[in-house]
């Protein structure tokens, strides 16, 4: 129940409840008609924008579960990227499997190799863990890079237009049609990480990350609950590693580096680490960025045209920017001010 | 032999620039318990700033030196003062990540004012070979390696026998004693940044005579991690024996079996120190079990 001096529960099914206040039914009902609504108001270009940003939202909700909910620091998500986006491009290119076989069998895969460098994490904390999560990055890329067999010598992958059980997609309408697919699998891999959050293993993940011992301590099996973590994080990665590979229609290495692992961890420091929705606003807000850097470039070019030659310093200038002032100003990100305002609104005309 | 002597030539020269740059690494680590990850960036804006004294402004080469250190310290100083003060005693997360959002923004301001194209810088240490055992070795390498142990040493006897060395020292084994004792631990962060800053330049001026001054300079950073984790991650010996091993290292295995996998080598090394020696060769064994 909302009242002035807070949101109170008067049962525990209450409580469990995904969403508390008609304010937030709402905004979700908002939230449908913008999202039914987006593909016949914007443009193919903004469209486009909008299927990377649903790509990205998956690839963040599953670097939100590894980072922000056990705690547990990686520097691996674009090797893992590129585990799914190679596995299923390989599979349906050679094996010929049907596109959902190859997508599945590229989350089962990036899920356990996930697993597997999530070893080190059994043993080593925080700095040594992004040292060992970093040198894992390397070595996926390295491998990647360098097995010919991969890519059979041209470097790299291209892929067939998606093709799901007769449905084509057709030239004109690529990215109308992609953004039903991309937008079903982002609303369901969402809805996974928020229910995952309200099983015991959602909150082991938590407890490990509040406090190990403590949680060893109250029955949390914490080898378990670590591998278990790196998987599930990794199985989300690994989707939207293997969305990136059909969408974009070719595969290459380059797509995957550090700048990549670096961008996701931007995504959900600024969106705000342990939290889903945070996850979204940051992939929405680091997917906007450049984009929105172009246009107000574009928009000045005639009074300052020294910015168009500037423009990609001045993009990686603002990227840096960003993560240094939220870490400073409001290291748990968007969804805190998300939260903040709507505390305001609703003590006003009081402070608390 | 000569093949092996010159890429022995190669990696310690390599190795004493690595050393340099995790020297750097070290004393943030020991004295503020921060990872580092912008000290590839740092030796980028080191070598950028030397090379806009020393040729786009034509200064002679000590006073260039000086703008170049005194900029390093200055840097240094207000990186720690409003980047790294705020975020004191939140969480490792944070403040990898706030070092990495800081790598981004000197590369790109090192972007705005020289562009991504290689700049033409003049040989500081002589570019010929001398024949040594029949094999060419190039003279400026051995000057690298002569300039690196000359300043390491300088950094060590800075740590033996100097009262803020001493200080960082005390600060470094424990926080609170050295409040007591009157040692101001906030003077102590910056000296510590600026120093590392320091020899950051040191080590990018060295690397862009021997390569080139380029964007590439920032990708030096990376391979810190291998050669820290070698050698402790809070031993000042440490980083000059992990440096020499890793420049060899990677030496050998790109004379001896293949170039490509020479960029990797270093962390196949890592991932194997951390899983039988995690606090290095020379490190305080403190770390976390899980």
């Amino acid at each position: 129940m909302a009242t002035a001096t807070g949101i109170h529960h008067r049962s525990y099914r209450a409580e469990l409840a995904l969403r508390h206040t008609r304010a937030e039914y709402a905004r979700l009902g908002l939230m449908i008609m913008a999202l039914v609504a987006a593909p016949y108001v914007l443009g193919n270009y903004w469209l486009g924008i909008v299927n990377t940003i649903l790509i990205a939202v998956i690839g963040a909700v599953g670097l939100n579960i590894l980072v922000g909910f056990t705690g547990q620091i990686s520097l691996g998500q674009g090797g893992f990227l590129a585990v799914g986006a190679y596995t299923s491009a390989i599979l349906h290119e050679r094996a010929g499997l049907p596109v959902v076989v190859c997508v599945v069998i590229a989350v089962l895969t990036t899920a356990g190799i996930g697993a597997f460098f999530g070893l080190p994490a059994l043993r080593l904390k925080g700095l040594y863990l992004a040292i060992a999560t970093l040198a894992s990055q390397e070595i996926i890329i390295f491998v990647v890079r360098r097995w010919n067999w991969l890519s059979e010598g041209k470097g790299f992958i291209d892929v067939s237009r998606l093709n799901l059980f007769g449905w084509e997609i057709k030239r004109e309408t690529f990215e109308f049609q992609w953004y039903w697919v991309l937008l079903v699998l982002a609303v369901v891999a969402v809805l996974a990480a928020r229910n995952l959050f309200r099983t015991g293993l959602g909150r082991s993940f938590m407890a490990v990350r509040d406090h190990d011992i403590a949680a060893e301590a109250i029955g949390v099996n914490l080898t378990r609950a670590k591998v278990t973590a790196f998987a599930v994080s990794s199985g989300f990665v690994g989707l939207a590693g293997a969305l990136t590979a059909h969408y974009t229609e070719t595969v290459t290495w380059e797509r995957f580096t550090l700048d990549v692992s670096v961008l996701y961890l931007a995504m959900i420091i600024v969106g705000g680490l342990g939290s889903v929705a945070g996850a979204v606003y940051g992939a929405a807000f680091m997917m906007l960025l450049p984009a929105l850097l172009t246009e107000v470039s574009d928009a000045v070019k005639g009074q300052l045209p020294f910015l168009a030659d500037q423009l990609p310093a001045i993009k990686n200038a603002v990227f840096g920017l960003v993560i240094v002032l939220f870490l400073i100003i409001e290291p748990r990100g968007l969804a805190r001010i998300w939260q903040r305002t709507k505390d305001y609104v609703r003590f006003w005309p009081f402070r608390y | 032999m000569s093949t092996f002597l010159s890429l022995s030539v190669y990696g310690l020269a390599d190795g004493a620039i690595l050393a340099l740059a995790a020297l750097g690494f070290v004393l943030i680590y020991k004295a503020t318990s921060v990872i580092n990850f912008a000290q590839g960036e740092f030796l980028l804006v080191g070598a950028y700033t030397f090379y806009a004294a020393f040729v786009v402004l034509g200064l002679p080469i000590i006073l260039a030196s000086l703008v170049g250190v005194l900029f390093a310290v200055g840097l240094g100083v207000v990186v720690e003062r409003f980047v790294l003060r705020p975020l004191i005693g939140e969480s490792p997360i944070s403040v990898i990540m706030v070092t990495i959002g800081l790598s981004a923004v000197l590369r790109a301001v090192v972007q705005m004012f020289f562009g991504t194209s290689v700049r033409e810088q003049p040989a500081i240490l002589p570019r010929d070979s001398i024949k040594l055992f029949g094999g060419q070795i190039p003279l400026n390498r051995l000057f690298v390696i002569a300039i690196a142990a000359f300043v390491l040493t300088a950094f060590t006897m800075f740590f033996r026998r100097s009262r803020h060395g001493i200080a960082m020292r005390a600060v470094a084994d424990d926080q609170q004693a050295a409040l007591t004792m009157g040692i101001s631990v906030r003077r102590i962060f910056a000296m510590a940044w600026a120093l590392a800053a320091v020899s950051a330049l040191i080590a990018g001026v060295l690397l862009a005579d021997v390569s080139a001054v380029e964007q590439n300079i920032a990708s030096f950073g990376l391979i810190v991690f291998p050669v820290v984790i070698l050698g402790g991650l809070d031993s000042v010996p440490g980083t000059i024996v992990g440096g020499l091993t890793i420049g060899m290292l990677k030496q050998y295995v790109s004379g001896y079996a293949d170039p490509g996998l020479a960029e990797v080598i270093p962390y196949i090394v890592l991932v194997l120190i951390l899983m039988v020696r995690p606090y290095g060769l020379f490190g305080e064994t403190r770390i976390e079990r899980v």
